[in-house]
């Protein structure tokens, strides 16, 4: 989902650029407020920081021939809100964009769109939607973490099809050529994405089965999945 | 139960990543005789779509730094995900721990 280094004209640049900040600084001032209020729950920031680290560096192998990666948002977008991923996203982003020569400065906006924030909040919105209408615990988890994972993805491809419109059949062809090239190959990551963010979930709950209720992911009767 | 449901959910997950490699068949040597290459990144390939798309686009700025090989690129993307890994293991042996010393806490008050 890396739009590479200078892939977006220079409009485009700017106004993801100006769309995305205000929600890092949100998000900064949302984590900050909450690890003032609730110490105990840093910890788990950590987690869900650690997990977003590891999955967005590796690139698996999909059946579509092509390499891509997780984005590991999910988890702390249903942990701490949406907005709290935005910030860490820009770190690993950040990192990436210096370093790795991966996704890029200028499309770092964008790119902070895509997985840090329509992700997260995808994640959060169908984790909440899934769990009002009492689908199991951990099959919520599991299908707000892929479809956050995949959404990450076609917004990426909406993105380039707005910046790179088709001659002949504008957004839309365009936009079919990016999904087929990312959705497709994001399909089985998603879903590995999913039982991954299941697999640390679970592990949540049998440890920091107290925080969890007090951040109100869990309900008090029970937790079991 | 439930520590079966993750081993489970974890061979699934290595079966994802690794069946892939057997079902994509490498593509015969174009005619110039260039090897062709796959499982390249998706990124590098929506650059490709891009260039098709409109022919004239010039990328206006470029990496700050590139890794000087594709060694140094894997090593910086190892530690990423190795001070991810690092972090998640911390975090679950102090969990594992503390939940075992409370079980032997609450056993000796029983006693």
């Amino acid at each position: 989902m890396h739009i590479m280094e200078g892939f977006l004209p220079v409009k485009h640049a700017i106004g993801w650029s100006a769309v995305s900040a205000p929600f890092v600084a949100y998000g900064l001032y949302t984590i900050n407020r909450r690890i003032k209020e609730q110490p105990e729950q840093r910890m788990l920031l950590g987690v869900a920081a650690a997990f977003t680290f590891v999955l967005s560096a590796l690139k698996l192998p999909s059946v579509t021939g092509s390499c891509s990666h997780p984005t590991g948002t999910g988890l702390g977008a249903i942990l701490f809100g949406p907005t709290a991923m935005a910030p860490i996203g820009m770190v690993v982003l950040l990192f990436q964009a210096v370093l790795l020569a991966h996704g890029g400065i200028t499309t770092l906006g964008a790119n902070i769109f895509s997985m840090a924030i329509a992700g997260p909040f995808a994640a959060a919105a169908i984790f909440r939607i899934a769990r009002s209408i009492r689908v199991p615990f951990g099959f919520s988890v599991f299908i707000a973490a892929s479809l956050a994972d995949l959404l990450t993805y076609l917004t990426t491809s909406a993105q380039l099809a707005f910046a790179f419109p088709d001659p002949s059949g504008g957004f839309t062809a365009s936009f079919v050529k990016f999904a087929t090239l990312f959705a497709i190959t994001q399909i089985p990551l998603a879903i590995s994405e999913g039982l991954l963010t299941v697999v640390v979930m679970n592990a949540l709950t049998r440890f920091n089965s107290k925080e969890l209720k007090e951040m109100k992911i869990i309900s008090i009767q029970g937790a079991k999945a | 139960m439930k520590r079966y449901q993750n081993i489970w959910m974890i061979l699934a997950v290595i079966l994802l990543s690794a069946l892939p490699l057997w079902i994509v068949k490498k593509p015969v040597p174009c005619m110039n005789g260039r090897e062709a290459e796959i499982f390249t990144g998706a990124d590098d390939k929506a650059k490709e779509i891009v260039g098709s798309i409109s022919p004239g686009y010039k990328p206006w700025f470029r990496s700050v730094m590139e890794p000087p090989s594709g060694e140094i690129g894997s090593l910086l993307f190892a530690l990423q995900a190795a001070a991810g890994a690092g972090f998640l293991g911390y975090w679950y042996g102090c969990s594992k721990t503390r939940a075992k010393q409370d079980k032997a806490i609450r056993k000796e008050i029983r006693c």
